[in-house]
């Protein structure tokens, strides 16, 4: 497994789309957002399971926060309900706040532990929460890459 | 560069675009023709205003009706009730009618404007990949994916279908409206009365509408209730305290027998019980009608003339001509 640590600066200039992987919903526990852990193959060569399934399980209790019925989602239900939902104009939700937090997280994961290994991580909220998008990209060109005057155009156009 | 799956590399680019703010292209050129925003070329039966931020479907259905009924009677209400209920009982009754109206109307448009929790449709790399997994067998012929999927929700079988319009399989409690076109999570129902479908987002606007609105309608049938009574207690009230007091209009009018203010103690006719004069009033025994309406007129030879001499018994028997002229002989012998 001759894993090419690039950063992703590196990985925009010579690296082409080989294949997406789709993690699917898990509807196991009913209609909440939960993404299923399971490994799959493509990826069997590209990043260890362990890595891939703390990624997963980490979204999962993030979104799972966000949907989680308590306290202080009922005082914010409250609220706007006797403010016939005009508050919603002015105050950010609970649930768009950890949005934010996911994206946050992604992001960070994608640097450290995803684009090295030559994957992507899409955001779901761009996949209408459908399904967690990794991206494949096969190293063309490979280490001469790291020069910026490196020709993009020459075999990495799909 | 001008590949567009370049897009996703950039993770400042997909870490920070909320789908709401324009980016960029990441290949670092800006393109030089306005970007456009994702609700021009939604896929879905909707219409959208205020670039974006207001959505509808484009069934919008009798939406202007509702909203010129609340309109119309609640300005009826607010124009001639209350000021009437203003002066008679207290100023509150416009205030709490104002917020109620307030709140089904700001209730209402939240209904219409919000996306009710419509699903974006699959990217067609996402419809392969499903295509892919469902048709295993590496058949070269293609097979459309089979239309439903079981899973098991808290140990019950439920069964997803596939959406061939949406490309996907649909997560659970989520239906495809056939006006808008789309995919709604928790689908509870297109509503044409505030034109959208209700779904998992605008549910409790929909709730919160329908329960102001009944609110509304009942306080404002309450307050007409009100001022008519208020208005007919006049009519309605007054007379029930003649009939009580065994007096007519007319001499309460003219004062006949009160002395003073509120008694009745000079009237001869009342029995001094409030039930018994009532019970006289509206339950005593109905006398006759005295006009005789439909009866016939003597024939012209024999008038029937009565001076002012003469007694005439008020009921004779009056079809009979002999006692016509037995009266008419009385008559003279009594002028002779």
């Amino acid at each position: 497994m001759a894993t090419e640590f690039h950063n992703l600066q590196e990985l925009r200039h010579s690296a082409s789309l080989a294949t997406k992987v789709f993690i699917q919903r898990d509807y196991s526990d009913g209609t909440i957002c939960k993404f299923q852990t399971k490994f799959p193959a493509e990826l069997d060569s590209r990043i260890e399971r362990s890595l891939f399934e703390e990624t997963v399980k980490t979204l999962n209790c993030y979104y799972a926060e966000a949907e989680k019925i308590g306290g202080q989602s009922y005082l914010e239900g409250c609220l706007a309900c006797a403010t016939a939902y005009i508050i919603f104009l002015c105050m950010e939700t609970r649930y768009e706040k950890i949005l934010k937090k996911i994206s946050m997280f992604i992001q960070e994961q994608n640097e450290k532990i995803y684009a090295p290994r030559g994957l992507l991580l899409t955001d779901p909220i761009e996949r209408g929460m459908r399904v967690i998008e990794i991206s494949i990209f096969e190293d063309s060109g490979s280490t001469s890459s790291s020069s910026s005057g490196s020709s993009p155009s020459s075999s990495t156009a799909q | 560069m001008k590949n567009c799956e370049y897009q996703q590399i950039d993770p400042r680019a997909l870490g920070t675009s909320n789908t709401r703010t324009p980016t960029t292209l990441p290949c670092g050129r800006k393109n030089s023709q306005r970007l456009r925003r994702k609700w021009e070329v939604f896929p879905g039966n909707n219409r959208f205003y205020c670039d974006g931020r207001i959505m509808l479907a484009s069934q919008c259905g009798v939406l202007p009706v509702t909203i010129g009924l609340i309109f119309i009677t609640s300005g009826l209400f607010f124009t001639f009730d209350c000021p009437f209920l203003v002066d008679h009982l207290t100023v509150f009754i416009p205030v709490i009618g104002g917020v109620l109206f307030v709140f089904v109307v700001v209730t209402l448009l939240q209904t219409s404007f919000t996306d009710p929790g419509i699903l974006p449709r699959a990217l067609p790399d996402e419809a392969v990949d499903i295509e892919r997994q469902i048709d295993n067998s590496g058949s070269s012929t293609y097979r459309p994916p089979p239309r439903t999927k079981e899973i098991l929700i808290n140990d019950q079988v439920v069964k997803l279908k596939y959406c061939f319009t949406c490309k996907m399989f649909r997560p659970p409690r989520t239906s495809h409206c056939s006006l808008c076109d789309n995919c709604v999570e928790r689908f509870d129902h297109h509503c044409p009365w505030v034109g959208n479908c209700v779904g998992k987002r605008n549910y409790r606007f929909f709730y919160a509408f329908i329960v102001s609105l009944s609110f509304l309608t009942s306080f404002i049938f309450g307050c007409v209730i009100t001022h008519l009574t208020l208005r007919s207690q006049i009519v309605n009230g007054f007379h029930t305290y003649l009939v009580a007091s065994n007096l007519t209009t007319n001499e309460d009018i003219k004062g006949s027998w009160s002395s003073k203010r509120g008694e009745e103690s000079g009237n001869p006719y009342t029995h001094n019980s409030i039930f018994t004069n009532c019970c006289v009033v509206l339950c005593g025994p109905l006398p006759p009608s005295l006009i005789d309406r439909r009866g016939f007129l003597p024939p012209d030879d024999a008038p029937q003339a009565v001076t002012s001499d003469t007694e005439l018994p008020p009921f004779i028997a009056k079809n009979d001509t002999n006692m016509e002229e037995n009266c008419q002989e009385f008559a003279n012998s009594c002028t002779a």
